[in-house]
């Protein structure tokens, strides 16, 4: 997976996420970004050239970048914080709970190169921790989305929002999952493809992932319905209940430790209200081995073809 | 000179009021956080009531007004009591004190109570908070300042030290640091726990504008808040030279009073100290 990637099937994250932050700047002159000396990783540089003075950089100090902005925001900033993922929720931790989320503050946490996306770099560069940490604090917004469209749309749609909303964002090229504009709302799943025997419930880049394990089971004759759940929290609690009602099989598949994150979230859901069973697809709580993003989920089974087995495998038992 | 004095022996009468407030708080509970809410009332009097900072009880959200960050949480009872004097909240809260569903609690929390500017409690958050603040002004050429009292023990705390350099950076002549430095944290002295020393070398190696005092001379205190306001391009610390448990002898100096449970006979004492000649609220 080196090299150029086919524009018209793949987007970089980081430059969709870039160009929302710099067009946003206009519509919301109370707009702050912080970031913590990654300015050009995480492409606010075009924002800060074109709003110096709303454009805060505290060097390495992410407890510091976070405090700062809770500050901000009880004086009446929105302030948006670009941040890598596990340096934002584990180092910040504390101060997303006790100073943006406790306050219940207008601050939005942008987390980049969540998960996987940074897979050469490492457990200490990744992140799989994050929804289930961040989906722990009462009130925060939770969104993951797919591609780069959706990464812009939920940008856009967290600084619509009043109150704390956490961003959990990719790094390079992703699988296009959405090529025309469509309706993004938090909370509210989308449903990308019908299908009556299996119900893929993702998000992320895994999204692109189930639609196409979507595709492979198709041609077997086996029908799976593809949900993006952007939004782990508040999940949409009856778009997974219409999956547990039509389908004999639920996978969830997420790049994201299995505990904790969107598998343990539809989990909850149906544990109090349907039967269903579930296979959940995600990094199977361990720290994982290194490597190029794309070679290390499919070593992971954190792709389509795993999909797809694990549903046959099952459907052909039951 | 003559008004000036009555100011400052006004200002001792006030804080006595405080104090004998937090001592009405902690015996309603049981325990409380004497020797560094203690520590800190006499400053906290001066910013409300030696005509520091520019705040309205009937409007505490005001946007213009200043702000004070009790970065120390467990010392906020002192700003309680302070807000009580200012009439921010009724003086019933006092004996509600960390009742089932207080607004009075031993950490402060911003949406229960107004004038409080923001939450606190987990040391080392509150001068990013008050950076934040200042920047905050700063951007809409506001004129209001923000105060943030810290702890000496929370200086071990590493985020104190970001946030030292963020103000530094971004000029916050409008941020004022006051360092309740009554040399005891919870398990001793400051300086066998984690030595701060020099302290003043090292704000001023952060480009903090430094001025020691006296926390407990209110002529002092007066003097150096007026002096931060001035402000220009730089932050200023007031490292403020406190007794922990300040008003109450047998609680003063003594670092078991940093968390203390209260007997009768020594409620009693506690306010026939604080209480001295003048009439505190019953």
């Amino acid at each position: 997976m080196h090299g150029v990637m086919d524009s018209s099937k793949y987007k970089k994250i980081r430059d969709a996420f870039g160009a929302t932050v710099l067009e946003l700047g206009e519509k919301y002159p109370d707009m702050v970004v912080l970031t913590a000396d990654l300015m050009y990783p995480t492409r606010t540089d075009k924002f800060a050239q074109k709003y110096p003075q709303r454009f805060i950089d505290v060097g390495v100090a992410e407890q510091n970048l976070v405090g700062i902005a809770a500050g901000l925001a009880t004086c009446g900033k929105i302030p948006l914080v670009a941040d890598y993922a596990n340096f934002l929720c584990l180092r910040a931790g504390e101060q997303i709970r006790n100073d943006v989320v406790y306050t219940n503050l207008n601050v939005k946490l942008a987390a980049l190169s969540s998960g996987l996306t940074f897979g050469v770099g490492g457990p200490s560069h990744q992140s799989y921790e994050d929804v289930s940490l961040m989906r722990a604090l009462p009130g925060l917004i939770v969104i993951v989305p797919s591609d780069a469209k959706e990464t812009g749309e939920a940008v856009k749609a967290a600084m619509e929002y009043n109150g704390p909303v956490f961003l959990r964002l990719g790094r390079d090229e992703e699988k296009i999952v959405y090529h025309d504009e469509f309706k993004f709302r938090i909370g509210k799943a989308i449903t990308l493809k019908e299908g009556e025997d299996v119900a893929v419930i993702a998000n992320g880049p895994m999204v692109a992932e189930a639609v196409a394990a979507a595709e492979m089971l198709a041609m077997e004759g086996i029908s799976a319905q593809v949900v993006n759940m952007h939004t782990v929290k508040p999940i949409d609690q009856a778009a997974v209940f219409a999956c547990a009602d039509k389908a004999k099989l639920i996978i969830t598949v997420e790049e994201h430790n299995v505990v904790g994150g969107l598998g343990s979230a539809v989990l909850e859901v149906l544990a109090e209200r349907r039967s269903c069973p579930v296979i959940r697809i995600g990094i199977p709580d361990v720290f994982p081995i290194i490597g190029p993003t794309f070679e290390l989920r499919e070593h992971l089974g954190l792709c389509a073809a795993n999909i797809a087995a694990a549903a046959k495998k099952h459907l052909q038992s039951s | 000179m003559e008004a000036k004095e009555a100011m400052i022996a006004g200002l001792e009468q006030q804080s006595r009021k405080i104090k004998c407030h937090i001592v009405e708080m902690f015996n309603a509970a049981g325990h409380g956080h004497f020797g560094g809410s203690l520590s800190c009332t006499d400053i906290v009097t001066t910013l409300y009531f030696g005509g520091i900072m520019r705040v309205d009880a009937a409007n505490p959200k005001w946007a213009d007004r200043d702000r004070l960050i009790i970065s120390k949480g467990h010392g906020a009872p002192a700003a309680y009591g302070a807000l009580v004097e200012k009439g921010f909240i009724p003086q019933k809260w006092v004996k509600e004190y960390e009742t089932l569903g207080a607004n009075l609690s031993t950490h402060p929390n911003m949406h229960a109570i107004p004038g409080i500017d923001i939450s606190a409690g987990s040391l080392g958050h509150g001068l990013s908070i008050g950076a934040g603040m200042a920047l905050a002004a700063k951007m809409d050429s506001k004129d209001y300042h923000v105060y943030v009292i810290l702890g000496d023990g929370e200086l071990a705390e590493g985020a104190i030290w970001e946030a030292a350099m963020a103000s530094a950076k971004y000029k916050l002549g409008n941020l004022t640091a006051i360092v309740d430095r009554n040399f005891l944290c919870v398990g001793g002295s400051t300086e066998d726990v984690m030595p701060v020393e020099p302290l003043a070398d090292k704000w001023q190696a952060f480009g903090w504008r430094v001025v020691m005092i006296d926390g407990h001379d209110f002529a002092q205190i007066h003097a150096a808040l007026i002096g931060s306001k001035a402000g220009g391009n730089q932050p200023t610390v007031i490292i403020a030279n406190t007794t922990k448990g300040c008003g109450v002898s047998f609680m003063a100096n003594k670092r078991e009073w940093h968390g203390h449970s209260i007997s009768e006979e020594e409620y009693s004492q506690a306010l026939a100290e604080l209480r001295g000649d003048c009439k505190c609220t019953e």
